[in-house]
C-alpha cells in the first residue's frame, strides 16, 4: 500500500463501495481499506455466530437454530424497489449480474390495531378499505393528476406549483383527508414522519410516482409487492460493488487497521496503517473512521426477532409492515420486515423479523416498539439495540475528506443513493451521470 | 474489445467434453458458475485464457480487468455454458468477497507445483468452500506449471527432499513471481502428496500447464462430468443472477449484449 493513489476509501459499507466502483470505472486509482476482516461494515449481513458475538458477549447460539452459517442477518434492514436509484445504478454498472433478487411476498400497513395489504397500484388503492368511500373519487383525481403532470406543460399543473406548494396544500387542493394522507405519505411515499407535509410537494410526488411505477412493474411480473430483496442478504450489495471496483483495478485490503489520517495544513494527504503509508489526493470514508469530523443527529432503534412461524395475519414467507406514527401515537413510523429461507437468509422453519424506528425518548428501547413486538407474534429470541446516526461536519471541499452519512431508519435506499450522488458531486465536481457500461 | 468466446467457432472444440454427433435442436445451455481460487501468481488467469482463447502470455500481469469469461462445453447432448469467474485481484491481500464463491457450482483451486506454500493456500480455500459454498459444489484441485519441471523429471527421479524447503519460500513476494524468469524451478509438491489429499477430501485432482495446455481442457471436462446437471438445471430455472426471481416469473434486469467483463479504460499505472 506504500503508494500514491487518486483516492483512498475507508470502510466497505454500501455508500463507500458504490463510490469505489463508480470512481474505479472512471479510471481513478482506488485503494479501499477496511479495519474489519469482512465486507460491509454496518451494512454487512452477519451470521448467527457473529450476531451472538455482538449482542450476547460471544455466547454460542443454541443448536435449535441450525447452522450458524446459514444465516445472513442484516444489521440495517431495508428493501429495494425496482424503480429506485440504487437499482438503476446496479443495472447501469452491470453489477446486477452478481446478484439474485427475489420479490417480497406482501406489503402491509397497520391501521386501527389490524394489518391490511397495501394496495400496490393507485387502482387497487381505490378499491381498498383503507381509502374511505367518500375519498375514492378525490384520490382518483389526485393519482390521475400525477399521471398526467408534465414539468413543462402548465396546462397539466391545475394551478399548483409542485416545486413551491407544500404537500399539505396539494392534499387540500384534492380534498384528501387524514386517513388518505397517511396511506399516501407513509405507505406509498414511505415518509417516516409528517415533516414532509410542510415541505415542497415535488419530492413526495416523485416518490409516489416511483412507488407506482415499481408497483406496476410488479403487477406485470405477477409479484405481490413492489419490494425486492437480494438472496443472501443486503450484505451482498457492497460486495458486488467492491467486485466492480476490483475489476477496474481497485485494490482491496481488509483487516487493515487505520492508525492515522494524515493532513498537511488541514488538507488530507494520506493514511497510515502500521508502518505503511498510502498517499492520495482525497479520502472517502464512513463516520466511524472520522470521529472528530462528525456529529450525532439521532438514534435508531433496531430489533431482530427469531420466529418459528410467519408473522400472524401476514402469513407469508416475507413481508413488510408499516406502522404509521399516528397509529401508535408516535412521531415516527415503525417498520417491520420479515424474511425467511425463500431469501436464503436462514434455514427452513426460521423467520427473521426486524423492527426499526427512530428513537424518540430515553426510555428502554423496547417500550418504543411495543406495538411492533406484539404484532410479530411468538418470539423465540430477541436482540434489541440502538445505533447513533452521524453526519459529517464538513463537506470535504476544503480538506479533501469526504464522509458519508450513517444509514437512517428508512426502509429503502433512496437516502443512501442521495448521499452517493451528493458525495460524488463534491468529490469530482461533476454530476453523477449513469452511463451504460455495456455499449461494447 | 472483448475476449468473449463467440458462441460459434469454438463451441465443441477446445471445450468439447465429448465429441459426439452434433444435435439438431440444441436445448438452452445450462449455465454453470465456475470460480477460480488460489494464491497470487499460481496461474489462475493463465488457465482461463488457455481454456477460452487457447493462448498463453509469458509474463502475465497480476489480474485486473478481464475477470469474467465464458466458454461453452458440450457433454453428450447437453451444452454447458461455463461462466468462469476470476478473482479480479481481490485475492492479492486476502480480501476476496464471499459473494464471489458462495453460489458457485464448481471451483478450480489452483496451486503452483514449484511453490509448496501455494498448496497451503489452496487447502485453506478448500476448507472455506466446504464451509461456505453450496454443499454439492464440485471442487478441482489443480497443480499448475507442470512444464517447469517436465524436463527434470524426464531425466532424474523426483526430488524427495523438495518439500523440506517449502517454508523458506513462504514469505516470498508473490508479485515477484509475475516477473521473474520461470526456468529451472524445482518441484516442491509431489503429485502423490497432492493426489492423496484430494482423494481424502473428495476433490478432483489434475496437474496442468497453462503454458503447454496440458491438462487444461481435461480439468473443465472432468468438472462438467461430475456436476449434477439435473439439479442445476432445475435450480437455474428458479433463480438466476441478474434476474428477479418470483417463483413464477423471472425479470431480466440486464441489458442484452455484454457477456464478458472487461476493463476498457486505457492505461492505469498499477
Ligand atoms: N511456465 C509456466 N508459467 C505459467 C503457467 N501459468 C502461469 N504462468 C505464469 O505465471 C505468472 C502468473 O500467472 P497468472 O495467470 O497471472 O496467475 P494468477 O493466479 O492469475 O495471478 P493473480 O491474478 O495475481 O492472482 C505469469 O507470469 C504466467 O505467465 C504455466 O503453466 N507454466
Ligand atoms: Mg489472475
Amino acid at each position: 500500500m506504500d503508494e500514491e493513489y487518486d483516492v483512498i476509501i475507508l470502510g466497505t459499507g454500501l455508500t463507500e463501495c458504490m463510490l469505489s466502483g463508480i470512481l474505479a470505472v472512471e479510471g481513478k486509482k482506488v485503494l479501499h481499506m477496511d479495519r474489519n476482516d469482512f465486507y460491509g461494515g454496518e451494512s454487512a449481513s452477519v451470521n448467527l455466530a457473529q450476531l451472538y458475538e455482538r449482542f450476547r458477549n460471544g455466547a454460542k447460539p443454541p443448536a435449535q437454530f441450525g447452522r450458524e452459517r446459514d444465516y445472513y442477518i442484516d444489521l440495517i434492514p431495508k428493501f429495494l424497489m425496482t424503480g429506485e436509484g440504487l437499482v438503476k445504478v446496479l443495472v447501469y454498472t452491470n453489477v446486477m449480474r452478481y446478484l439474485t433478487f427475489g420479490s417480497i411476498a406482501t406489503s402491509m400497513v397497520y391501521n386501527g390495531g389490524k394489518i391490511y395489504k397495501v394496495p400496490s397500484t393507485p387502482t387497487e388503492a381505490l378499491m381498498s378499505s383503507l381509502v374511505g368511500i367518500l375519498q375514492k373519487n378525490k384520490a382518483r383525481s389526485f393519482f390521475s393528476y400525477l399521471q398526467e403532470w408534465r414539468e413543462n406543460d402548465a396546462a397539466t399543473h391545475q394551478g399548483l406549483d409542485l416545486n413551491r406548494n407544500t404537500m399539505s396544500e396539494v392534499y387540500a387542493h384534492f380534498g384528501l383527508n387524514e386517513d388518505t394522507q397517511e396511506f399516501i405519505g407513509h405507505a406509498m411515499a414511505l415518509h417516516l414522519d409528517d415533516k414532509y407535509k410542510t415541505q415542497p410537494a415535488r419530492a413526495t410526488c416523485d416518490r409516489i410516482i416511483m412507488y407506482a411505477n415499481s408497483a406496476a412493474r410488479a403487477m406485470e411480473d405477477k409479484r405481490n409487492s413492489p419490494y425486492i430483496y437480494p438472496h443472501y442478504g443486503l450484505g451482498d450489495l457492497p460486495q458486488a460493488f467492491a467486485r466492480l471496483s476490483a475489476v477496474y483495478a481497485g485494490t482491496f485490503m481488509l483487516d487493515t487497521p487505520v492508525d492515522e489520517i494524515i493532513s498537511d495544513q488541514g488538507v488530507f494527504v494520506g493514511v497510515r496503517s502500521g508502518e505503511q503509508t498510502a498517499r492520495a489526493k482525497q479520502v472517502i470514508g464512513d463516520p466511524s473512521y472520522f470521529p472528530d469530523r462528525v456529529r450525532k443527529t439521532g438514534r435508531v432503534i433496531r430489533a431482530l426477532c427469531i420466529l418459528r412461524q410467519p408473522i400472524p395475519k401476514a402469513d407469508a414467507q416475507s413481508a413488510q409492515i408499516i406502522l404509521p406514527q399516528r397509529q401508535t401515537g408516535r412521531e415516527h413510523d415503525i417498520y417491520v420486515t420479515c424474511l425467511s429461507k425463500a431469501q436464503e437468509v436462514c434455514p427452513d422453519g426460521v423467520y427473521l423479523a426486524s423492527i426499526s424506528t427512530i428513537a424518540e425518548t430515553n426510555n428502554a428501547p423496547e417500550s418504543e416498539i411495543g406495538a411492533a413486538l406484539k404484532l410479530v407474534g411468538d418470539i423465540v429470541e430477541k436482540f434489541v439495540w440502538v445505533s447513533d446516526v452521524f453526519e459529517p461536519t464538513g463537506d470535504g471541499t476544503k480538506d479533501n475528506v469526504f464522509i458519508s452519512r450513517s444509514y437512517d431508519a428508512t426502509s429503502h435506499f433512496e437516502t443512501v443513493y442521495d448521499d452517493v450522488k451528493d458525495m460524488y458531486r463534491r468529490i469530482t465536481g461533476n454530476e453523477l451521470v449513469l452511463k451504460n457500461r455495456n455499449e461494447n | 474489445m472483448s475476449q468473449q468466446n463467440s458462441s460459434g467457432n469454438r463451441d465443441g472444440s477446445a471445450g468439447a467434453a465429448n465429441t459426439g454427433p452434433p444435435h439438431s435442436a440444441p436445448a438452452k445451455p445450462i449455465q454453470i458458475k465456475v470460480v477460480l481460487l488460489g494464491d497470487a501468481a499460481v496461474g489462475k488467469s493463465s488457465l482461463v485464457l488457455r481454456f477460452v482463447n487457447d493462448e498463453f502470455q509469458e509474463n502475465k500481469e497480476p489480474t485486473i480487468g478481464a475477470a469474467f469469461l465464458t466458454q461453452k462445453v458440450r457433454l453428450d447432448d447437453t451444452v454447458l455454458k461455463l461462466d468462469l469467474w476470476d478473482t479480479a485481484g481481490q485475492e492479492r491481500f486476502h480480501s476476496l468477497a464471499p459473494m464471489y464463491y458462495r453460489n458457485a457450482q464448481a471451483a478450480v483451486v489452483v496451486y503452483d507445483i514449484t511453490r509448496a506454500q501455494s498448496l497451503d493456500r489452496a487447502k485453506s480455500w478448500i476448507k472455506e468452500l466446504q464451509r461456505q459454498a453450496k454443499p454439492n459444489i464440485v471442487i478441482a484441485l489443480v497443480g499448475n506449471k507442470l512444464d517447469l519441471v517436465a524436463d527434470q523429471e524426464n531425466e532424474e527421479a523426483e526430488d524427495a527432499d523438495a518439500d523440506a524447503d517449502a517454508d523458506a519460500d513462504a514469505d516470498a513476494d508473490t508479485d515477484a513471481e509475475h516477473t521473474t524468469a520461470t526456468e529451472g524451478k524445482e518441484r516442491q509438491v509431489q503429485t502423490s502428496t497432492a493426489r492423496a489429499y484430494a482423494e481424502e477430501s473428495g476433490l478432483l485432482f489434475l496437474e496442468t500447464s497453462a503454458k503447454t495446455g496440458e491438462g487444461v481442457v481435461e480439468t473443465f471436462t472432468e468438472i462438467a462430468k461430475k456436476l449434477d446437471l439435473n439439479q442445476i438445471a432445475s435450480n437455474n430455472q428458479a433463480a438466476r443472477p441478474g434476474q428477479l426471481n418470483s417463483g413464477s416469473a423471472n425479470v431480466n434486469f440486464l441489458s442484452e449484449g455484454s457477456q464478458s467483463e472487461q476493463r476498457n479504460t486505457d492505461g492505469c499505472a498499477c
